[in-house]
């Protein structure tokens, strides 16, 4: 066992880790932040994305230890200070761009990294971008109108499916 | 996943060291080798992390104007720096999905050398030297079969070198379920000849179409190949494609390349 550090959503923490262990291990297990979801044994669902120094990751295929010294952002750190859901979030919601909501976390946090990048992408831009994230519910159409909407973009016209 | 040691060095000379211990195995960004250990297909005792070794990141120009990639450069650093070899840049933004190309490294690539893998046709495509802790090996020597290469037990690629060709391009029909390249080309065109490297084709993994060189090397035009004809023997078969489909496939876009290229 060896002991790792890192700020995860804002809070230094630290706690001893297994070499196999996984950044999504860490996250669930010994911080109870289980909003980041395991979906796959594949690194292809995208259900466990996170941002580890500004940037998606999947933390299912990162180790732990890889992570030292790093700050990781997950979905509990994305609301607003006050508790109320954050832009992206809220669009989620308001669009039905969710339905079990299993991968929507992962969902979130890739979002939130594109429009970090790119704050006004385009509808192709953003389906390229989710790309590894896999929905099983949505059929994905409500999903991109939600990031196109948190973007600031009219989706009054796009029809609801 | 088995049980392992973790160790992260911050040179390549004490990753050299940790790598020289009995079964262990270098961690590049974890995006092939990771699955394959939850898989249980691999039991290192120690993985020894490229990732904290800051003289294998980056992208850089050298003395003769070839980009030199350090090993553990990531996708989306390839992708955002190798602006000087745009065919290359383009290659790495198609890599998988971002997040993949946030962790997974160009040396990781070249040295799991998947058949249907991306990097490895352009390092061929390019006739790019590999750089390793002991020495430079020319991509023609290095590439040998699928998941084979020249590298040795414990060695590791530092750094990758493309010499920048004239015109360029890279066309991946991608495998919709894993975003491989179900066949990928890349074609070059140098001052003294055209190079035409195929992944996701081959049983013997990526290797160069040299009738289709022979053909552009004189006339760099989609038409000069449009005689020739791709074998279907030794070619992969799969519940994706047969390997008529891939013959066929190899041939369409390695004239889309010389489209878009030329
Ligand atoms: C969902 C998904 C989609 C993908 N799509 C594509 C795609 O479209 N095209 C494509 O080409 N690839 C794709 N990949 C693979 C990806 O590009 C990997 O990043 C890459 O193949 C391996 O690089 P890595 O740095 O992650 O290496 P690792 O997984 O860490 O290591 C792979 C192997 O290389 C060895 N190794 C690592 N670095 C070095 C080094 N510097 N020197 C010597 N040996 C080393 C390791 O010991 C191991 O054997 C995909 C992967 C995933 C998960
Ligand atoms: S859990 Fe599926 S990609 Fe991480
Ligand atoms: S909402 Fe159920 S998997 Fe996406």
């Amino acid at each position: 066992m060896t002991q790792v550090s890192m700020t995860v959503n804002g809070k230094a923490v630290s706690g001893e880790v297994e070499g196999r262990t996984l950044l999504s291990g860490f996250l669930r297990d010994s911080l109870n932040l289980t909003g980041t979801h395991v979906g796959c044994d594949t690194s292809q669902c995208g259900a466990c994305v996170v941002h580890v120094d500004g940037v998606a990751v999947k933390a299912c295929t990162m180790l732990a230890g890889e992570a030292e010294g790093t700050e990781v952002t997950t979905i509990e750190g994305m609301a607003n200070p006050d508790g109320s859901l954050s832009t992206i979030q809220q669009a989620f919601q308001d669009h039905h761009g969710l339905q079990c909501g299993f991968c929507t976390p992962g969902m979130v946090m890739s979002a939130a990294a594109l429009l970090q990048d790119n704050p006004n992408p385009s509808e192709t831009e953003i389906r390229e971008y989710l790309e590894g994230n896999i929905c099983r519910c949505t059929g994905y159409h409500n999903i991109v109108k939600a990031i196109m909407a948190a973007a600031g973009q009219d989706v009054s016209k796009i029809a609801a499916e | 996943m088995y049980a392992f040691e973790f160790e992260r060095p911050t040179t390549v000379e004490d990753a050299v060291k940790a790598l020289a211990s009995e079964d262990a195995q270098a961690l590049g960004g974890g995006q092939t080798l990771i699955p394959t250990l939850k898989q249980r297909l691999a039991a290192p005792e120690t993985l020894v992390s490229l990732g904290g070794i800051a003289e294998m990141k980056g992208v850089c120009i050298g003395d003769s104007g070839e980009v030199c990639i350090g090993g553990a450069t990531t996708h989306a650093t390839v992708s955002g720096e190798a602006g000087d070899y745009p065919a290359l840049a383009e290659l790495a933004s198609h890599i998988g999905d971002p997040a993949v190309r946030n962790r997974g490294t160009i040396g990781g690539s070249l040295a799991n050398n998947d058949p249907s893998a991306c990097y490895p046709a352009a390092a061929l495509g390019s006739n790019a030297t590999i750089i390793t802790n002991k020495r430079d090996i020319a991509a023609d020597e290095y590439f040998q079969g699928m998941f084979t290469t020249a590298l040795e037990e414990g060695e590791i690629i530092t750094e990758v070198r493309f010499p920048v060709p004239e015109k360029a391009n890279y066309q991946k029909f991608v495998q919709p379920a894993s975003r491989f390249a179900l066949v990928g080309v890349f074609v070059a065109k140098y001052s003294d000849g055209v190079r035409v490297a195929v992944t996701g084709a081959s049983e013997e993994g990526v290797h160069r179409w040299s009738e289709a060189e022979e053909a552009l090397s004189a006339d760099f035009s989609a038409d000069a190949i449009s005689g020739l004809s791709v074998p279907a023997d030794g070619l992969i078969g799969d519940l994706h494609g047969t390997p008529e489909y891939r013959a066929h496939l190899v041939k369409v876009l390695t004239g889309r390349a010389v489209t878009a290229a030329a």
